[in-house]
């Protein structure tokens, strides 16, 4: 056990952690890349990663900096296109799909297009992307994100990937796949997950050093409190061994 | 069909497969033509003001920059872009060239956001229509079909459909609800491939991105391509055609045309190149000088590649993994 990390280091451990079980997962830029990588060196060496322009089950020897780079194909199973990818998603073949995003509410549903109005907005952020047909298409969607008032907002300023839209059966009403829909958040205070009936959000553990009044301070929305919180392990000597030396020794990310 | 939502922005481009089909039959030849030619001609000749344009694959990843350089250059105006990469949508857009996108995702992932992006959607001077990444390339999908739409189960229920043109309605099969997108068939499709021959058969190595749907969603297709192979070659391989001659309106040969981006088995990115332009491009002045040097300054893509150098670029080379 060690108490020297950073809180993008306990992030990335928590989700590869999500990944012990996993099959296959969609992946997209950042923080899940490496999440990928460490859950493939450490837990799950038989766990498909996915990448949107058409590599699958890529090695992942090398930290992918884009996802349409060699990195996500290199020594892969396969190298195909993005339409493949996603009719792929599309007809239920992808488990997981992992997130990020600059706003997330109550109901898990993401902002990565604009902060304000649309047409003319604050801050234009990069748009969709996958991250629609990711949220819309796998079976259970991860988010990982910071955790801070501004961005766990009651209503984010633009739906750009469904989460549970405004609440039960409301995919399923607005045609997507059933039984689909965002499972767990990763955040850098937390592990969170959904209440079965109101799909909001609820606090499942917390990082260590992490209070659940600092969880809440931090989130600028209602969110479950469960009479059990867990508490998260921190990284392991090992996770942080193969995490700075093996997956990002150039130190890309953290 | 019963309609149940439709997307309140504005079709950029009419999924007009009647006039696509006339378009092809009255322009496109099987005859086998020496398409090869510079970028300058290229542009010159298939690419005019007003024209919708698609980029395949993106900025940092096997993407036809010699051609977009070209293109910038020349200074076409009006255009719009199916909006879907990085530096070849940040030029043109730094350069006051593009009035509207219909946009999925433009960002430098984990290097952050577009400034160039930015400015021109803050400020309100461009036109976005929001679309998914997966909904794009079925849009091409359609348009390579030959039919005006394609239903999906993408974008439902989000905003990314409200500010779309897209409609939603009952599958008249299932009675589930379903996304219909519009076909998206481009003025001009630019690719850049790993070799072609002189007609334009070509075959890209790795993934193949929206490639093939690009292609056949064009009514002008530019192919730039590293290396000039014989017909020979491409006979002894036809399973790795992934674009036919008949599709090809110009073979532009641009070794190193994907730099800053990377060509897989090729050549690395070029992150330091990347970075450079990435702070330039923070602030409007800034931006201009970038273009002034590596974009305007250059005559042709041997300048430009003279002008990063031949030693930066056998690093490139070198940094490459291989298979």
């Amino acid at each position: 056990m060690s108490t020297d990390y950073s809180p993008t280091e306990l992030m990335i451990c928590i989700a590869a952690r999500l990944m012990k079980e996993a099959r296959t997962a969609f992946i997209g830029t950042g923080i899940p890349m490496l999440a990928a990588a460490l859950a493939k060196k450490l837990y799950n060496p038989d766990l498909i990663a996915i990448f949107e322009f058409g590599g699958i089950g890529a090695s992942l020897e090398d930290l992918p900096r884009a996802v349409g780079e060699a990195r996500t194909f290199y020594r892969a199973m396969v190298a195909t296109g993005i339409c493949d990818v996603m009719e792929t998603a599309q007809r239920g073949l992808i488990e997981y799909g992992f997130l990020g995003g600059a706003q997330i509410d109550p109901y898990g549903n993401l902002n990565t297009t604009v902060i304000g109005p649309h047409d003319k907005p604050k801050v234009r952020l990069p748009g969709s992307g996958g991250a629609n047909d990711v949220g819309s298409l796998c079976w259970r969607t991860i988010a990982i994100m910071k955790h801070e008032k501004k961005r766990f907002v009651e209503k984010v300023d633009f739906i750009t990937t469904p989460g549970y839209l405004d609440g039960p059966g409301a995919r399923e009403r607005a045609g997507l796949p059933a039984e689909t829909g965002p499972y767990r958040v990763v955040t850098d205070l937390a592990l969170l997950g959904y209440d079965e009936e109101t799909k909001r959000m609820m606090l499942l553990a917390t990082h260590p050093g992490v209070t659940v009044e600092k969880v809440l301070e931090n989130t600028g929305f209602e969110l479950i409190i469960p009479k059990k919180v867990a508490q998260n392990e921190p990284p392991s000597a090992d996770e942080l061994r193969v995490l700075r030396t093996e997956v990002d020794p150039g130190r890309l990310y953290i | 069909m019963e309609i149940i939502e439709s997307g309140q922005k504005e079709l950029l481009q009419p999924p007009d497969v009647e006039e696509f089909r006339r378009w092809l039959r009255e322009n496109k030849s099987p005859a086998l033509r020496d398409k090869v030619m510079d970028e300058h001609e290229a542009v010159k000749r298939f690419i005019k003001d007003g024209d919708y344009i698609g980029v395949e694959l993106y900025g940092t990843v096997r993407c036809p920059m010699s051609v977009i350089r070209e293109l910038v250059r020349q200074g076409k105006k009006h255009l719009r872009f199916a909006g879907q990469g990085l530096l070849e949508l940040d030029f043109p857009l730094a350069a006051g060239l593009v009035d509207a996108m219909d946009i999925t995702y433009v960002g430098y992932e984990v290097m952050g956001l577009s400034h160039i992006l930015r400015r021109a959607a803050e400020s309100g001077r461009i036109k976005l229509v929001e679309w998914s990444n997966a909904a794009m390339s079925w849009r091409f999908k359609a348009a390579a079909m030959g039919v005006p739409f394609i239903p999906v189960r993408s974008m439902l229920g989000t905003d990314t459909l409200k500010y779309s043109s897209a409609k939603v309605v009952k599958d008249p099969f299932t009675g589930i609800h379903v996304t219909l997108l519009p076909a998206l068939i481009l003025d001009v499709g630019i690719i850049h491939v790993h070799r072609a021959d002189k007609y334009g058969n070509a075959q890209i190595d790795g993934i193949s991105g929206f490639a093939f749907e690009m292609a056949r969603a064009s009514k002008r297709l530019i192919i730039s391509t590293e290396e000039l192979i014989s017909t020979e070659e491409i006979q002894r391989y036809p399973e790795r055609t992934i674009i036919p001659w008949f599709l090809v309106d110009a073979v532009v040969v641009a070794p190193f045309g994907s730099h800053p981006g990377e060509m897989c088995y090729c050549y690395e990115r070029d992150q330091e190149h990347l970075v450079e332009f990435l702070k330039a491009s923070e602030t409007e002045e800034t931006t201009q000088q970038y273009l002034q040097k590596y974009v305007y300054g250059p005559k042709n893509h041997q300048e430009y590649l003279d002008l990063i150098g031949r030693d930066r670029l056998e690093a490139l080379k070198r940094a490459n993994k291989g298979r």
